[in-house]
């Protein structure tokens, strides 16, 4: 009993010692010095609630475990459902009732939702991509969004420079960002685990110094601005088109809608997210998509069966990088400006943290993490001081009920039909 | 007389201060079966290592079919038909008992990119193929009905039996078994006698092995090599071994 008072005391201060730093005291500015304020007795008198509340739950640690376990009978979900959810096959039907409510809805959706499912559906690119790397492969990428700044300035310097339209410059970004991963991938992809995961962080941050740096050709910290967004077979969806060119809303005899740019920019995203999703089933049911999984069990095996690891890791690193590449290049359309500011490693982690939220591997996981992780700040805008406060609680409460992910998937195996 | 397939001469290894293997020197006919034996720490499994790329040879000739193979990477000499077992076993837990099958063709398949995306008509031809030739040796192996089980469930004989099988996919002209007979029970070892029997007679395979089996060792070996710390002790046919004073003093033990 001593030892657990003792034990609830010190978690008690504990809480006083992270709490009250940083939600206790404010900081304004009186004249030209900084002024620390007390937050007021609200915020204090609910810190110390917090604090009593974690001494009692310390001090009664043995009795709240009892509890606990009797509860935990009962699971949250049964595992029989559990088991139905992460079976490749029910969760392929969940993806087309998602793809068809996302089809759909755009038409009947406010504006500002609208672009906030392109965005949502950007980082669904992108998580998808790094899911091929880092779910497939076990390669721990942590410079993935060196590859998205690759793609959208691809298209900015092409269009910016030579006119050339976002159609024509998307797989040309596409294969820009798939080179990049090639080259970068060569010689770090000897390294393992936490060495490559150093490297890759490295290369990302050389990218994004090197655009910054290279103020020539793009344009250094200011970025490439005015880029031209994507047209529907020379139907541009501005008011006005230039010259030789034709709007869309004449073309069909419309009104003039600026809702309608916004809807066609998020069925392009669309697009983009289900040409991955297709092409990232396929791969898992391919001869490389089964031997990147084999490559993450056991690389000493693969090599004494004859598979090169170097030239499976890469083709891992540059399918990724691929993806980025589109994600990148629509990222600028949709922009219509780039900036080095954002590619930076913050980027990364927020892709990172969407496979890893979801469940390594899984597809499905990686749209509900995205949806998740874009949606939570967008919804909860107030409380935008306490963004990465948020990530971090989500991250710990997963650890906690789901550390395998959201929703993870269980691989779909290849079944001896007798 | 059948042609000489693998000629290792002088080969040694050091690891720093440490010379684990040292001058030595076999020959392997081809659809022989050869021994490697001496007691615990010998370097047997470092020679395995050395020929099938896994170490670079710190000296030393490896001729297979006349060609030098030092110093190749593991893969390349895999890809020659050289492919191994390990001691402990190294199957890709979480897959199933013939996705293990089917990564071991890896270098057999359509891997084309694209292919692939479109199902073409060769891609699932050769997808058939592969499942064919993964069929066939789950029955040879008699894991048929463990097919769609993951690796890593199979009990543990059947977990050395499907890592045959898999390298047996490779299609590989040598298969060298690190310690085969294992943790095997006595039918199970007389089943993988009667298996590498059959994969001699029937597929042409060389077989080079480690083994403490005497019993195994003596009753399918060809010819036989001893190494005693690192150095090669005798080498001969099986019965010749069994006589040897010096072999007998350092590993058999008297009877």
């Amino acid at each position: 009993m001593n030892k657990n008072l003792k034990q609830a005391f010190f978690s008690a201060l504990l809480v006083w010692a992270v709490a009250f730093p940083v939600l206790g005291l404010k900081l304004s500015i009186d004249g030209i010095s900084l002024v620390v304020h007390s937050q007021g007795s609200f915020t204090i008198s609910i810190i110390a609630v917090c604090s009593v509340l974690m001494f009692l739950r310390v001090l009664f640690d043995k009795q709240w475990s009892s509890v606990m376990s009797r509860r935990s009978d009962r699971k949250l979900i049964s595992p029989a459902v559990s088991n139905y959810l992460t079976l490749p096959k029910t969760q392929r039907w969940i993806i087309i009732g998602l793809i068809l409510v996302a089809l759909v809805w755009p038409f009947f959706g406010s504006r500002g939702a609208v672009d906030i499912a392109t965005l949502i559906l950007i980082y669904v690119l992108l998580g998808l991509g790094l899911n091929i790397v880092v779910g497939l492969a076990g390669l721990l990428d942590l410079g993935y969004v060196g590859f998205y700044a690759v793609g959208a300035y691809s298209y900015a310097m092409l269009s910016h420079y030579l006119g050339w339209s976002f159609w024509v410059c998307l797989p040309i970004a596409g294969l820009m960002a798939a080179t990049f991963g090639f080259l970068l991938g060569f010689p770090v992809l000897r390294l393992r685990g936490d060495y490559l995961a150093i490297v890759t962080l490295g290369f990302g941050e050389i990218i994004r110094l090197f655009l910054r740096n290279l103020t020539d050709w793009t344009g250094g910290p200011n970025g490439i601005s005015n880029i031209p967004k994507p047209e529907l077979f020379g139907l541009t969806f501005e008011r006005r088109a230039a010259e030789g060119m034709q709007t869309f809303h004449e073309f069909f005899g419309l009104a003039y809608n600026s809702i309608n740019k916004v809807i066609f920019l998020y069925l392009v995203a669309l697009l983009l997210a289900l040409l991955a999703l297709f092409v990232i089933n396929r791969l898992l049911r391919m001869p490389i998509g089964r031997a990147w999984e084999a490559l993450r069990e056991d690389e000493i095996a693969c090599r004494a069966l004859g598979l090169n690891p170097t030239v499976i890791k890469l083709s891992a690193f540059t399918l990724g990088a691929c993806f980025a590449g589109f994600a990148g290049s629509f990222f600028a359309a949709r922009q219509g400006l780039v900036t080095p500011e954002s590619f930076t490693f913050i980027e990364s982690a927020i892709i990172l943290a969407i496979v890893v939220l979801g469940g390594m591997g899984s597809q499905l996981g990686v749209i509900l993490a995205a949806i998740v992780m874009i949606l939570l700040p967008e919804l909860m805008r107030e409380f935008s001081e306490y963004r990465m406060l948020m990530f971090g609680a989500l991250m710990v409460l997963m650890m906690i009920w789901r550390p395998q992910g959201l929703l993870p998937m269980q691989r779909p195996h290849m079944e001896l039909r007798r | 007389m059948s042609r000489e397939i693998l000629q290792v001469s002088g080969l040694s290894m050091r690891f720093g201060g440490l010379l684990a293997v040292n001058g030595v020197a076999l020959t392997v006919k081809e659809k022989q079966v050869v021994a490697l034996i001496g007691p615990n720490g010998a370097g047997k499994t470092t020679v395995f290592n050395c020929l099938t790329g896994f170490y670079k040879p710190s000296g030393g000739t490896i001729l297979l079919d006349g060609q030098p193979i030092q110093g190749l990477a593991g893969h390349q000499i895999a890809r020659k038909g050289v492919v191994r077992t390990f001691q402990n076993v190294r199957l890709f837990k979480e897959m199933t008992a013939l996705e293990n099958l089917l990564i071991a063709q890896h270098r057999h398949l359509n891997t084309n990119f694209f292919a692939g995306l479109f199902k073409t008509p060769s891609f699932r031809r050769s997808e058939k193929e592969a499942m064919e030739r993964a069929q066939y040796w789950l029955e040879k192996v008699n894991l048929t009905e463990f097919a769609n089980r993951t690796a890593g469930t199979l009990a543990y004989g059947q977990q050395r039996r499907l890592e045959i099988a898999r390298c047996m996919m490779t299609q590989p002209r040598i298969i060298m078994l690190d310690e085969p007979a294992a943790g095997l029970n006595p039918k199970e070892t007389e089943d993988l006698k009667a298996l590498i029997a059959y994969l001699r007679e029937s597929h042409n395979v060389t077989v080079l092995l480690i083994e403490h089996d005497m019993k195994l060792v003596m009753s399918i070996s060809d010819h036989i090599v001893v190494i005693n710390q690192g150095t090669p002790l005798a080498d001969g046919t099986p019965e010749q071994i069994r006589d040897n004073p010096e072999v007998i003093k350092a590993y058999l033990g008297e009877a």
